[in-house]
């Protein structure tokens, strides 16, 4: 894109607002441990962050699932703690802890009052290096990692289309095995799989700590130092190399169908650019592409059309979330009326796309979102956790501090012609899974109607 | 280190937080409407929350779903503008308001810019006082509320609800969903609608909180123009039901791999002298995190599922003691004996000293890392008007949270805890489970 003519689009767009820049601090530790500081004085609360960059798209051939099973295993006990410990000496200062595994990264954090900072750290260096597993508590987690897959995705039709998309979606990169993993490959998976998995990726120079809230950087630097600074580097981390997208050159197109599906829709996804580091403007594009197209009902453009004007859709959506190591996905869904085929819907989210292409973007639409965006940087100063998690994915993501603070401002200098080329590039049927899903089973829409 | 880990712990809980450090001021505007503020003038918005008591259960005779779609109609065009017109009227100013409706209450929830904060309030004034319901915008909103409903006859956690509410509740409005069923909804006619409006919306019921960049003035003023306008009174409250269903399992044969289940029995008024007994006996039974009994014997030493939480559930028109649980089919039975046992050792035994000790210094020392946003501050100060608390509840409820005795839980245990009143019902293919249905 022009940066050039940017800056001056946006002086003529310019709001009232402060600037607001969030007050982080960044360092490393010796052994490679990267320190990010968010200062909150707003309360007396702090959140303790530790990410790993590892996920489940790192996980060997045939153990789809160990990342995240890891991340449960990590609860069970260490030379020091017993199974169980970690969560009831969090619980018993006041505090709660969870953590969360995606593909590109596995994090755990605790949120307490500031002043016991200190010994969540100690504890999560603790885990960093002494994990202690045994039969006894590796095999009943197994089943509750079974279980999780049974509520979060063999309960939910559309969980499973999910599934079956994503897997479509990528012919050759692991994104397309799911997060928590294939039920047949879970059901295998031992605590040996688990402590190998953890012992080549768990390491300082692999993890970030993230801290935010009623906390000083020089405090952090102090804590950190002391509990994750006698921690060895691990000289043989992997580098993080995956495999890659071929080019892909066949429109795929799939239909699930399962009587628990109460309201069908077609769901396509498109392979899409994610932020990369010093280069974020295509993502940024592509963001006020989703909304132009499928953000509120009222005034996107498959909104407005298939909504509100042609009354044929119930629902209308476009997703794109561009934080993400490797190539993601932008998505459009069309939940049509009831009566209405799921070829015709297809039909209408076509010939949606195709106005949006010959026509291009509206300008009253395209000024009040930019000024929404803006004024989100305002509203998400307000949730602590948020702010701290929206750090944590970006930098194990393979973006940088710098790169996430200069987000706001690279949406800020998006222009339209930027969006109608992102689209043009983006919108190509052969990097694309089309997907029915249904209660019953009918033909897809080139048998029909085409 | 594990010991010396918890005895660090122990030395350090006498300088928990004891109380959350916000400030809250009392507002009483000059046209009879009574808020709570916190001021926080470091971001440039305000979270403003309004609650009325009421919500769904509201619903007069034969026009179930009334609330529910009103609400939702609500920011689909108002005073001068259609549905688009109002919602790009919104956008264009990025104000966030959102409208939900409970079984007890109709919430509002806004987030204003500073510096726009006199026009956003204005839009939602009129979403308030003058909504439209304009012919198109209502066809096109019961559409998706018939589609929910739908998609809720194939949804086995939609049916557990709706299966246990009924059994419990019958033709109470508790006892149905409160989108309402395809025929009522399909029914409501534009005049049902102003009617649920006129209904729910109203000054006499309406508590309001706000946190952030104002002042005590300028709320006051927002205020009496915001609600000025809104009738002064609304339909009666309807009216209470106890909670009365016996034990049993009841299943509902749903073809899908995993059993859902809610299980229930009755529960303890909000305001009841044994509430906080109450309270942390649940909290040791079932409450969040990983530590609780439940948690313990269903999921970590057997994993038999992902999660299981039990808590006591005032609502304003009954009470329930209720608890969520899922498994795969096979091990159904399993873990309803499970549940079963847990519920009579509690009714005999009560809890220990440790248990509790724990429980209070969970509970006391998470209250005050709940008040760390604007909108999570103004959320929870509105719902502690619906309570019927003061402010000085801020204060005060750690110290009651600590003068809870084992003594008071084993008695509150014995007289509340029944396990021959425990009901389950479970929604898939249970193996092995006695149905008594």
């Amino acid at each position: 894109m022009d940066r050039r003519i940017a800056p001056a689009l946006l002086l003529s767009f310019a709001l009232a607002l402060p600037a607001l820049a969030e007050e982080v601090t960044s360092f490393t530790l010796e052994n490679g441990m990267d320190v990010v500081v968010i200062e909150d004085h707003r309360a007396p609360v702090a959140v303790n962050m530790v990410w790993y960059r590892i996920g489940a798209a790192d996980e060997p051939a045939g153990k789809s699932g160990i990342a995240h099973f890891l991340e449960h295993l990590m609860f069970k006990g260490t030379d020091t703690l017993e199974p169980g410990e970690f969560s009831a000496t969090v619980e018993l200062n006041g505090g709660s802890d969870n953590a969360f595994t995606s593909q590109d990264y596995t994090g755990y954090f605790q949120r307490v009052a500031a002043d016991r900072l200190d010994l969540m750290m100690e504890m999560e260096a603790d885990r960093m290096t002494g994990l202690v597993l045994t039969d006894e508590v590796v095999l009943p987690e197994r089943d509750v990692i079974l279980e999780e897959r049974n509520q979060r995705i063999e309960n939910s039709a559309g969980a499973l289309f999910g599934e079956q998309r994503r897997a479509a979606q990528y012919l050759n990169h692991p994104y397309g095995i799911p997060i928590i993993g294939w039920k047949h490959e879970i059901e295998t998976l031992s605590g040996k799989d688990a402590l190998d998995f953890y012992s080549e990726y768990y390491a300082p120079n692999n993890a970030i700590l993230i801290v935010a809230g009623d906390v000083t950087p020089a405090d952090v630097r102090v804590m950190a130092e002391e509990h994750f600074g006698p921690i060895a580097a691990n000289p043989d981390l992997p580098e993080r190399v995956r495999p890659t997208e071929p080019p892909q050159l066949a429109e795929r197109r799939l239909s699930y169908s399962d009587p628990r599906v109460g309201q069908p829709y077609v769901r396509r996804s498109y392979l899409a650019p994610q932020r990369k580091a010093g280069s974020q403007e295509e993502a940024a594009a592509l963001i006020y592409l989703s909304e132009l197209l499928g953000g509120s009902s009222a005034s996107s453009l498959l909104g407005q059309t298939l909504e509100f004007d042609e009354k044929t859709a119930l629902y209308t959506t476009a997703m794109y979330d561009g934080v993400s190591l490797d190539a993601t996905t932008f998505e459009v869904l069309v939940m049509p009326v009831p009566g209405r085929s799921l070829a015709e819907a297809e039909a209408d989210m076509d010939r949606v796309i195709e106005t949006f292409l010959t026509e291009g973007v509206d300008e009253a639409s395209f000024e009040r979102l930019k000024m929404q965006l803006r004024a989100s940087e305002i509203f998400r100063k307000d949730s602590l956790q948020g702010l701290a998690r929206a750090y944590g994915e970006a930098l194990t993501s393979g973006l940088t501090v710098e790169d996430v603070q200069a987000w706001p401002e690279i949406l800020q200098q998006v222009t339209p012609e930027d969006v109608e080329a992102a689209a043009a590039r983006l919108f190509d049927k052969r990097k694309a899974v089309t997907g029915y899903l249904q209660e019953t089973d009918m033909v897809m829409a080139e048998e029909v109607t085409q | 280190m594990m010991r010396a880990l918890i005895a660090f712990a122990f030395a350090v809980l006498a300088s928990l937080p004891a109380q959350a450090e916000i400030e809250i001021q009392e507002v009483s505007t000059p046209g009879g409407i009574d808020a709570w503020l916190v001021e926080e003038h470091s971001i440039p918005f305000v979270a403003l929350e309004l609650r009325f008591r009421g919500g769904t259960s509201l619903d007069a005779p034969g026009k179930r779903g009334a609330t529910n779609l009103m609400a939702a109609l609500l920011e689909e065009g108002a005073g001068e503008r259609d549905s688009q017109e109002f919602a790009i009227a919104v956008e264009s100013l990025a104000a966030e308001f959102s409208f939900r409706v409970q079984d007890d209450s109709l919430s509002v929830s806004a987030k204003v810019l500073t510096e726009n904060r006199a026009e956003a309030m204005e839009l939602l004034r009129q979403a308030l006082v003058s909504p439209r319901f304009d012919g198109d915008a209502v066809e096109r909103v019961r559409g998706q509320v018939l589609a929910s409903i739908d998609t809720d006859k194939t949804d086995p956690d939609a049916i557990a609800s709706q299966t246990f509410h009924a059994l419990a509740f019958g033709n109470h409005p508790y006892g149905t969903s409160s989108d309402g069923t395809e025929e009522s909804v399909s029914a409501l006619t534009r005049d049902d609608i102003v009617a649920a409006h006129a209904a729910a919306l109203a000054r006499d019921r309406v508590y309001v909180s706000a946190v952030g960049d104002i002042t005590s003035d300028e709320l006051s003023d927002l205020l009496d123009t915001l609600l000025g306008e809104l009738p002064a009174e609304g339909a009666p409250m309807p009216d209470r039901i106890d909670y009365t269903l016996g034990g049993g399992v009841t299943v509902v044969d749903f073809d899908t791999p995993q059993s859902v289940m809610i299980f229930a029995q009755r529960g303890m008024k909000r305001h009841d002298p044994d509430f906080f007994p109450a309270y942390i006996m649940a909290q040791i039974l079932g409450g969040g995190g990983f530590s609780s009994r439940l948690m313990e014997e269903v999921r970590e030493k057997r994993g038999l599922t992902y999660g299981v939480a039990a808590y006591i559930y005032p609502m304003d028109l009954s009470e329930m003691f209720m608890g969520m649980v899922s498994t795969v089919n096979a091990r159904a039975a399993e873990t309803v004996a499970v549940v079963q046992d847990e519920w009579k050792r509690l009714a005999e035994e009560g809890v220990s000293q440790e248990e509790l000790d724990r429980a209070q210094t969970y509970l006391t020392g998470a209250y005050p890392l709940r008040f760390d946003g604007n909108g999570r501050i103004a959320n929870i100060l509105v719902g502690m008007q619906m309570d019927g608390l003061t402010p000085d509840y801020l204060r005060t409820r750690n110290d009651k949270i600590n003068a809870v005795t084992v003594e008071d839980i084993r008695r509150v245990a014995a007289e509340l805890v029944d396990p021959e009143q425990l009901h389950f019902v479970v929604v898939g293919k249970p193996e092995g489970l006695e149905a008594t249905n």
